[in-house]
């Protein structure tokens, strides 16, 4: 039985590594990237994935290997008497923390753009999450948050491809969370606090806004979009936006 | 029950036939093999229905708004059969609630930890017999209140298991919001002083009720397990207790320890504020963080011994061993932060926590590397229970390399609140730590209650678990590089994740599966109560105290004064005749020992 036994375990390796091929080579994977900053996340994940999956298939294999090698059925040999060994500990102490410190500094630089190097601008807009929905507000013609002529909107953020774009991000009730899958980009939505969220989107379309937040019983219907667009379609939509609002006043 | 012992102690009150010894000795019994069957018992109880729990909300991610077959109709008369939105959440909140506060903590530490100490330190009992007592009957009012809550207006806690603030202490933001919020406090605080209780026990009895020659480089791993989480315990524990006073005082009395000044939840004020929501969070997860080792250390332990015993071999590398499980906890207690990295918490704080984090992983992974050592070139024996461990060493692999995806912060953005972190802790905490339980109960059933569990029905409930627990926890991996986000009642409206019901639905099957194989586990373990092969001693020809024993052992443990002449794992060692060389057995004479090496 000792084969069968390891082989169930060899099974972990190889479905292990299959469906993360699987997952990657069709269309379940890390969803389309549309951001500037982007594409180092997914560089950080894809070589996290290459050394934990070599680590993955190194001790998995092995652990296959022993059990069908020193089955006691079949292994004649004597067992090896032994408490351990100074030099192995050594070195799989020293590898892998070399390994470790490796990722850690070698992902500072990714974190930083995210959510330490500000810009330097006035935000683009504020967002504003509360049960279940998003407020989004621009400044109007003053270029100023806050002030009567502001533009609002609900669920839909309408931002211009290819330039920086600085959101005010806001909770007015529970916490919430600004999650945009294709922008790589996630931040709490806290009450009492403002928090900055920037980024840059590279290409037009529309996609999903999500709240990860567990917010209360519709925190699932609590969904948005974002629509990137040229720069006059942009202008084009908040003038028109603004319109509408001026009518109904 | 006394029966075997042979001296037998002066307060030796065994029931014969009067109803008052029965309680005393079952009930309110003092003897800490009582205690710790007590806690098995009850906590198994919990684990049936966290999975029905687990089962409902797979169904609903399966199948989301469909009605329920057999039970909905009951359940959510209401809704004609389906699921609403705000029990979606509660089922998860108390899935989890039940499984980590009610199963994990107490069946290790309760159970495993009660039971085995005094044997395994050969101790007659514990240092506080009655503390000892109340820390299982202090869990009483904690089931009483969680039980309660599903039936009060509002229903039980929704609030996630980290019950975060605002959400969960502002009555008006949510139905389950409302009472069920307060009692699911109060269960957590009996809790608390139940695990504390028990906490103080096991630091005493480690430190002062060893048998002559036990010193502590020759505790079983198991102890070792059990000592660093009764430290860890200890430590934590009181942050959380009084962080859920605080939020107990915010839902009753206002004191906005955690609400913002001015805060409107539902057209309603949620009361003067003042407060932070991020400070709960500092304040829970100074408390989880060490928990989730509290939930995976003594199962480490337990899963070393029973390694060894069935590879026949040294535990390869003990204090090598014992140095990273106290690394883990000391480093436990410097990475609470990784769970706050999008929290809104100083970003530069992220960083310091992530450096932390990841260094953490350098003690898993010497244990792993130590474990396969013991492996290599060992005679395995593949026994239910030696499979149950192997298999924790396996899925532990899996749970921990995920966590390295999780403490880079630049990926943590992507994969934060979504099924990655689902798939991360249920392969360490059913991977590794339920497969371990599986493990210990086998292991140590005999020693309970004096027979063997049935080996072909244990390999039957092993591979249909393992099959089956991969199939529901390894897609989700997959999900969650995808970005699907946890807690959702129904994800498929986003169209980012629309095309993943598919797989849902797969690994509902698969849940169902090992729902089912459960059933096997619970026959086998019911059964071999009563019909069991019966068995000596020391049925699995180990080394440590416990199976000096006899089995059951009785009031009082041991029938002679153990002494310890040498460490747990001496399995072929040239010393012996046989290929163990229990703790408890005195050395041949020096003349012996060398005319058995000449033989050689
Ligand atoms: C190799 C060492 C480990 C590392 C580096 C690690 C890292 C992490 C990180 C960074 C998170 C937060 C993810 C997020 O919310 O974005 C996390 C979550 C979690 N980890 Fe680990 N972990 C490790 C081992 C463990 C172990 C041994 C356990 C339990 C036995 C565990 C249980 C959990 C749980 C329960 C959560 C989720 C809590 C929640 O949000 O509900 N982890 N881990
Ligand atoms: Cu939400
Ligand atoms: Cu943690």
């Amino acid at each position: 039985m000792g084969k069968f036994w390891s082989l169930l375990f060899l099974t972990v390796p190889v479905f292990g590594i299959g469906v993360f091929w699987w997952g990657m080579s069709g269309y379940m994977w890390l969803p389309q990237d549309v951001s500037e900053h982007g594409h180092t996340i997914d560089h950080l994940f894809n070589f996290i994935l290459v050394l934990t999956g070599l680590v993955f298939l190194g001790t998995e294999v092995v652990l296959f290997w022993f059990l069908w090698k020193y089955d006691n059925d079949t292994n004649k040999d004597p067992v090896q008497f032994t408490h351990g060994s100074h030099n192995l500990e050594i070195v799989w102490t020293i590898l892998p923390a070399a390994t470790l410190l490796f990722i850690a500094i070698y992902q500072m630089n990714a974190w930083a753009d995210v959510k330490l190097r500000k810009p330097d601008m006035a935000p683009t807009c504020k967002v504003t999450a509360r049960q279940f929905e998003w407020r989004i507000q621009y400044p109007g013609q003053d270029g100023v948050l806050d002030t009567i002529d502001d533009i609002h909107h609900v669920n839909d953020l309408h931002i211009p491809v290819n330039e920086q774009i600085l959101v005010q991000l806001e909770s007015m009730d529970v916490l919430h969370d600004f999650f945009l899958p294709n922008l790589r980009i996630k931040q709490d939505a806290v009450p009492g606090m403002t928090i900055p969220v920037w980024f840059r989107a590279t290409e037009q379309g529309t996609y999903d806004l999500v709240c990860a937040e567990l917010c209360g019983w519709g925190h699932y219907k609590m969904k948005g979009r974002l629509t990137v667009e040229t720069k006059a379609q942009f202008d084009k939509w908040l003038a028109d936006t603004q319109q509408r609002q001026e009518t109904l006043k | 029950m006394s029966a075997t012992v042979a001296g037998s102690h002066a307060h030796d009150d065994a029931g014969h036939g009067h109803s008052a010894s029965f309680i005393s000795t079952y009930v309110f019994s003092l003897d800490h093999k009582v205690i710790g069957i007590q806690f098995l018992f009850s906590t198994l109880l919990w684990f049936i229905v966290g999975g029905l729990l687990a089962l409902a909300l797979r169904w609903q991610l399966a199948w989301p708004w469909s009605d329920m077959p057999v039970v909905g109709k009951m359940l959510f008369a209401g809704e004609g059969g389906q699921i609403a939105p705000e029990f979606y959440i509660m089922l998860t909140t108390m899935h989890a609630s039940i499984m980590i506060f009610f199963v994990i903590i107490p069946i290790l530490a309760g159970a495993f930890g009660n039971f085995l100490i005094p044997l395994m330190v050969g101790a007659d009992d514990m240092a506080f017999p009655t503390l000892n007592m109340l820390s299982y009957w202090f869990m009483w009012p904690a089931f009483f209140a969680m039980t309660i809550s599903f039936f009060v207006e509002g229903g039980a806690s929704g609030n996630g298991w980290t019950v975060y603030p605002p959400l969960s202490s502002v009555t008006s933001a949510s139905p389950s919001s409302f009472n069920g919020q307060t009692w699911w406090l109060i269960g957590l605080t009996f809790v608390g002083v139940s695990s504390m209780m028990g906490s103080v026990n096991y630091m005493t009895t480690i430190i002062q009720m060893r048998a002559p020659g036990m010193t502590m480089f020759r505790l079983p791993m198991t102890i070792w397990g059990m000592f660093i989480t009764a430290i860890l315990q200890a430590f934590a524990l009181p942050v959380l207790t009084a962080a859920g006073f605080m939020q107990v005082m915010d839902r009753l009395v206002g004191t906005g320890f955690f609400i913002p000044e001015g805060l409107i939840v539902n057209n309603e004020s949620a009361g003067a504020g003042g407060g932070q929501p991020l400070l709960w969070q500092h304040l829970f997860w100074f408390y989880s963080h060490p928990a989730v080792y509290i939930m995976i250390l003594p199962a480490m332990g337990m899963v070393s011994d029973i390694m060894t015993c069935f590879a026949r071999k040294p535990l390869f590398g003990y204090k090598p061993m014992v140095y990273s499980i106290s690394g883990i906890a000391g480093l436990g207690f410097i990475v609470w932060g990784h769970h706050m990295f999008m929290s809104g918490m100083n970003p530069m704080l992220g960083t310091m926590f992530m450096v932390a984090t990841i260094m953490i992983a350098l003690p898993s992974a010497i244990k792993v590397f130590n474990w396969l050592g013991t492996l290599w070139g060992g005679k395995i024996h593949y026994t239910s229970s030696m499979l149950n461990a192997l298999a924790f060493v396996s899925m532990f692999i899996i749970g921990g390399l995920s966590g390295i995806f999780m403490a880079a912060t630049p990926v943590d953005i992507m994969i934060h609140d979504t099924y990655f972190i689902v798939a991360h802790f249920h392969y360490v905490l059913f991977g590794g730590t339920v497969f371990g339980v599986f493990a210990g109960i086998i292991f140590w059933f005999p020693k309970m209650f004096g027979r063997l569990m049935n080996e072909s029905l244990g390999k039957l409930h092993f591979v249909l678990t393992f099959i089956f627990f991969n199939g529901v926890f390894y897609p989700m991996h997959i999900l969650g590089a995808g970005g699907f986000p946890r807690r959702l009642a129904d994800p498929y409206h986003y169209e980012s994740f629309a095309y993943m019901q598919p797989i849902n639905q797969f690994m509902t099957i698969c849940a169902i599966g090992l729902g089912l194989s459960q059933l096997i586990f619970i026959g086998n373990f019911v059964a071999s109560l009563f019909i069991g092969q019966k068995c000596g001693r020391n049925p699995w020809k180990a080394n440590s105290l416990e199976w000096m024993a006899p089995s059951p052992p009785g009031h009082g443990n041991f029938d002679t004064q153990p002494i310890v002449y040498r460490g747990p794992y001496e399995y072929n060692s040239p010393h012996a005749s046989e290929d163990y060389y229990p703790q408890w057995v005195p050395p041949k004479d020096a003349k012996a020992e060398e005319a058995g090496e000449h033989a050689h």
